[in-house]
């Protein structure tokens, strides 16, 4: 089979786009990477899906002259499970200005605190240090 | 029988809080019964057993990896299952005193648990072995951590956890070796063939390490004091009586065959003698009770298992013997503390005082037990000591077969003598601390006074060291069918107290001697004691290397874990470029056959779509974004026209189209621009990092294409589309037929998406707005639209009204039409609901939040309940009716006498002729769903929206910002 390069090459340049947009912190940004991205990603089942033709519509057109149709319904999916998930961004978005008053993705509170631990050489707060000596001064009760 | 015998013990453990609520404490007693009955099964074998021969069971378990449920009890097996089940029976019974609220927790574990250990002892396949071993691993963690919110049983917990499974993964690693090496996993099969050579050395010295670990020996001793964490009658039956025996129980089976292996010997009797001394002296340091107890069970395991292990037949005898014996006297001495502590509530030597006179019973007792461990004739205890140093003055002149030599020799009878001494010494102080009379200050009070039936345990136990003490000579003779198996050695006098003037019995005097001499100097001892530095010993290490364990983890957490979404999908998309990008590097030659179009229409579109995307970078404000982005969108859905996809380009059309008005929806209230970032120098390796992901994703979409030879995976479908889904589009038989699969998760996504922007926007339930509504004036005002009249005059457009009025009707008409013929034109479900729910969008737009409801008075969330509802319902039905689940029926529909009517024009069929397809009902629930996503994306984001920002509860873009004032901001919560 062959590919088609003015595809691939506006898939890459969809792509690169997507990219760069989704390591953003803003996450209206984020939403319109994983938009371009999406779109770049369902150009390459064009290209995987072989050479153009004819739409697959028994009895219209010959059946040798039909693209492929499993790929088409697979990017049909996509297309439509896209915006339903990008609907569900935007309004995180919304939610973010909403409480905080910007859709920045900030880092992690809790990792943040495993670095402070990490830079003091501590242990985490799940460590519990235990000892038994032989002094005779151990208690273990019920 | 064992099988179900094992399995009544953890359905009993399953059921136990139903037998609490129940009986309350007699819960203990029926629970009793199930060791009970293991005890008298096994009691019905004695006659086959002693005979010499074994009780055998087996059930298939996984074949495929020669892996069985195999039981086998022989002499070694039975003798363990009996103390496994009448401690067992008798533990239980004394519970049913000691608890006064009953813990159904502990009472369903400890009798699991006591199912869990004969099944250990029992098992054959060393598989099964290892599954029952590391199942009373676990029963032990959670008794012992039996009060979560105490620190101590957490780490008791812990390292009992920690020590005893790594050394059980040490033994599974010798198990499989030994599964390798011998095809069997089977422990007689194993026994039976013996290989030789460095791997089965390694395998049974691994199995060795379980052995140790499981018993507590040095090094891995420090986990068994704090196991007295649990409550008493816990520690009694598993860390004195029998749990730890297990490890002893290994070295014992595997003692016959392997014990003339490298190293097995050395590693047994330094390291018992060792423990035998180390445990004894600590165990008279300690004040408390029971942790005295503990470390003399830590000395006497020690002991046992390197007689166990010597592999010489006086040894092996002794051996038995003395594991018998201390099961007897340790648990009746845990016993006592038990009762001790229940009645005084203290075990502590230096408080207790006079106990002697106010419980006589259990003073006699527990002092028939410290005399037995103490090694005191007429003892059971006296009689297996003498046996195993009868056994070591065998190795010591001339070494009985085992090659040891005469210094090493002559070491291990002065070790076992010393250790002997420490063992008289501390039992005497036992009794003496727990029922001699002193001066106190404040005598202790005994608050309960121990009813009949709470003592009874103790008291059985202790005279039935006493009995056995005289009843050496059956003794020998049940005993010999193991001894036999001994590979080296003379055989052993037959056990008794009295054998004559020998050399054993001198080295017994001098042990009892010398530890009266050690309890009557005790005060001296403690000084001498007390001046011993502190050496970091296994306990510390083993702390140390948590410590450690737990800062590497934290270390590398903090490396690797870094809590930005950015640079963990960089490292995801740099390892891509990496790998991939680094094959295609390498790849030597290049497919050729590419071409640069398919059709020029291509260049150009293509062209306008790259141009957008790049431009992406740049753009700064949030409306701008939404309407590049958008042009990708259009401009695919050209490409997917050109390619020869007018499905894809249709829905691609419609869903651009609804994305563009849900994001302005949402977009009115946030700021106008993105949040200003200086030319930042991590910009640059963000660029990089995107176009080297871009040119390998298409550089390997290219090559893999390229490199196709198979078949394309449709093919044939051309004609089974419309064979088997009665169809003409392809793409739409695929979709509801062919792989309705993925439909059905493809919606069920939707409906989770749409119901989580719903539940963001209104928090709580999209039903409880609706509800709120008010209904507009129905009376006919003769306007365009119903709900035209509530809103600002202001805000109105008469043409936008009068085109909304005019164009709903026909797209809710396209939307059915396209649902319809979706499955022989292009159109479908999906290319329907996306009409409709946009023919509600323009509603919305021109009359707002009131019109939607006219237009839709339903709840968005029932719409996709009933899609989802019809969707599953067409896939299961043809299987209701014997078919496959979603399978697809074709029906013509004709009315007779309508199909051909005679007209002056000729036969006409007035009906036409209907071609109905199962699948078109699935289509209809595809329709439902993606109608009702959108009406419930309107509602939230469009009318939603509109309500919060009445009640002043968006965010208000600051002015001159990127940022907002939040909604809390505004005086109001959101």
């Amino acid at each position: 089979m062959t590919g088609n390069l003015t595809l691939a090459i506006v898939a890459a340049v969809l792509i690169a786009a997507g990219v760069y947009l989704l390591t953003e912190r803003s996450l209206t940004r984020i939403l319109v990477g994983v938009l371009v991205m999406s779109n770049g990603v369902n150009i390459l089942f064009l290209i995987a899906s072989g050479p153009a033709g004819a739409p697959p519509l028994i009895g219209m057109f010959a059946a040798e002259d039909m693209a492929d149709p499993l790929p088409q319904a697979m990017v049909l999916t996509a297309i439509v499970i896209t915006m339903a998930v990008s609907a569900f961004v935007v309004t995180m978005a919304y939610r973010s200005f909403q409480l905080n008053g910007h859709d920045e993705v900030s880092d992690d509170i809790e990792d943040r605190r495993i670095r402070e631990l990490a830079e003091r050489d501590d242990v985490s707060d799940s460590f519990e240090d235990i000892r038994f000596s032989d002094t005779g001064e151990d208690r273990v009760s019920e | 029988m064992l099988l179900s015998l094992i399995a009544l013990h953890f359905v009993l453990g399953m059921t136990a809080p139903v037998w609490t609520r129940l009986l309350g404490r007699n819960a203990f007693l029926v629970v009793a019964i199930a060791p009970a009955i293991g005890f008298g099964w096994l009691l019905t074998l004695s006659p086959a057993v002693t005979g010499g021969s074994a009780f055998v069971e087996s059930t298939r378990w996984i074949p495929a990896l020669s892996v069985s449920l195999t039981f086998h009890v022989g002499l070694l097996q039975w003798l363990l299952s009996l103390l496994v089940t009448g401690i067992g029976a008798i533990v239980l019974f004394y519970c049913r005193w000691y608890f006064t609220n009953p813990p159904s927790r502990t009472l369903g574990l400890l009798v699991a648990f006591a199912g869990a250990m004969l099944g250990l002892v029992t098992a054959d396949d060393l598989v099964l072995l290892y599954v029952f071993w590391e199942l009373t691993t676990v029963f032990s963690y959670l008794m012992i951590g039996h009060d979560s919110s105490r620190r101590a049983n957490r780490a008791a917990a812990t390292t009992a956890l920690i020590v005893t499974t790594t050394g059980g993964l040490a033994m599974l690693v010798g198990i499989v070796t030994f599964g390798v090496l011998t095809g069997s996993f089977r422990l007689q099969a194993i026994l039976a063939a013996a290989p030789e050579g460095i791997a089965p050395t390694a395998a049974a010295l691994l199995m060795l390490v379980g052995a140790l670990s499981k018993s507590a020996l040095a090094p891995f001793h420090f986990w068994l004091p704090g196991a007295m964490a649990a409550p008493t009658p816990v520690s009694a039956y598993l860390h004195a009586a029998t749990m730890v025996k297990a490890g002893v129980y290994l070295v014992a089976a595997l003692a016959p065959v392997f014990s003339n292996v490298p190293l097995w010997r050395e590693v047994l009797t330094i390291l018992g003698a060792l423990t035998m001394i180390l445990g004894g002296w600590r165990s008279l340091r300690q004040s408390d009770l029971k942790l005295l107890l503990a470390y003399g069970t830590v000395s006497q395991l020690g002991f046992i298992t390197m007689l166990v292990g010597l592999g010489t037949k006086a040894a092996g005898q002794a051996g038995l013997a003395m594991l018998l014996a201390h099961g007897l006297f340790k648990a009746t001495l845990f016993l006592t503390v038990g009762v001790i502590d229940h009645a005084t509530g203290t075990r502590d030597i230096t408080k207790l005082t006079g106990l002697g006179r106010r419980m006589p019973v259990l003073a006699v007792a527990a002092g028939l037990a410290a005399a037995s461990m103490a090694g005191l004739p007429p003892l059971f205890g006296f009689v297996a000591k003498e046996a195993a140093l009868d056994a070591l003055v065998k190795i010591g002149s001339g070494g009985d077969g085992t090659g040891v030599l005469p210094a090493p020799a002559f070491l291990l009878v002065g070790a076992v003598v010393a250790g002997s001494m420490l063992t008289a010494a501390y039992s005497l102080r036992f009794w003496w601390g727990a029922f001699g009379a002193r001066r106190r200050p404040v005598s202790v009070e005994v608050k309960h006074v121990p009813a009949a039936g709470f003592i009874a345990g103790p008291v059985v136990l202790g005279l039935a060291g006493l009995v056995l003490g005289f009843s050496g000579g059956p003794l020998t003779d049940l005993l010999a069918s193991y001894t036999r198996t001994m590979p080296v050695g003379s055989e052993p006098h037959s056990l008794a107290l009295w054998h004559g003037f020998t050399t054993p019995l001198l080295l017994s005097a001098l042990a009892i001697g010398g530890g009266v001499v050690l309890f009557w100097q005790r005060d001296t001892v403690a000084r001498v004691q007390a001046t011993f530095p502190q050496v970091p010993a296994a306990n510390d290490f083993y702390r140390w290397s948590m410590r450690l364990l737990d800062v590497v983890a934290v270390e590398v957490t903090a490396r690797v874990q870094r809590g930005s979404l950015a640079s963990y999908l960089s490292t995801i998309l740099t390892v891509f470029v990496v790998a991939v990008g680094g094959t295609l590097m390498l790849m030597p030659v290049w497919p050729q056959n590419a071409v640069w179009f398919d059709n020029p229409a291509q260049v150009a579109v293509g062209l306008v779509t790259a141009i957008a995307a790049a431009s992406l970078i740049a753009v700064r404000g949030r409306v701008r974004a939404i309407i590049t982005v958008g042009v990708t969108g259009y401009g695919t859905a050209l490409l997917f026209l050109v390619h020869g996809a007018p499905d894809l380009a249709l829905t691609q059309v419609l869903i651009e189209t609804a994305s563009l008005l849900v994001f302005l929806l949402v977009l009115r209230t946030l700021p106008k621009y993105f949040t200003d970032r200086p030319l930042h120098s991590s910009r640059w390796v963000r660029m990089l990092l995107a176009v080297a992901v871009g040119a390998t994703v298409s550089a390997s979409v290219l090559v893999a294409t390229a490199s196709r030879t198979a078949q394309r995976a449709s093919a044939g479908l051309e004609t089974a589309a419309y064979e088997f889904g009665y169809g003409k589009n392809i793409v739409n038989v695929i979709l509801v037929d062919t792989r309705a699969w993925d439909t059905l998760g493809e919606i069920s996504v939707l409906v989770v998406a749409a119901t989580g922007v719903a539940s963001l926007i209104f928090l709580r339930s999209r039903v409880q707005q609706r509800r709120t509504r008010k209904i507009a004036a129905n009376t006919s005002s003769g306007a365009w639209l119903r709900a035209s009249g509530t809103l600002n005059p202001a805000a109105r457009s008469l043409v936008f009204e009068v085109t909304t009025r005019l164009l709903f009707g026909i797209m809710i008409m396209v939307s059915i039409y396209l649902l319809i013929a979706g499955h022989n034109h292009p159109g479908g479900g999906f290319a329907g609901g996306l009409v409709a729910g946009l023919a509600l969008v323009v509603r919305y737009l021109a009359a707002g939040g009131r019109e939607l409801e006219e237009a839709a008075p339903v709840d968005a969330g029932r719409v996709l309940g009933i899609g989802l509802f019809i969707a599953v319902g067409s896939a299961l039905v043809p299987w209701a009716f014997g078919g496959r689940i979603f399978q697809s029926y074709d029906i013509h529909l004709t009315i007779p006498g309508l199909d051909a009517i005679t007209t002056p024009w000729g036969v006409v069929n007035a009906f036409g002729d209907l071609h109905l397809v199962s699948s078109t009902v699935f289509d209809i629930g595809v329709y439902l769903v993606v109608l009702g996503m959108m009406l419930d994306l309107v509602r939230s984001l469009g009318a939603g929206v509109d309500t919060q920002a009445e009640e002043e509860r968006t965010p208000l873009p600051r002015p001159e910002s990127t940022t907002a004032l939040p909604a809390s901001a505004r005086g109001r919560n959101s």
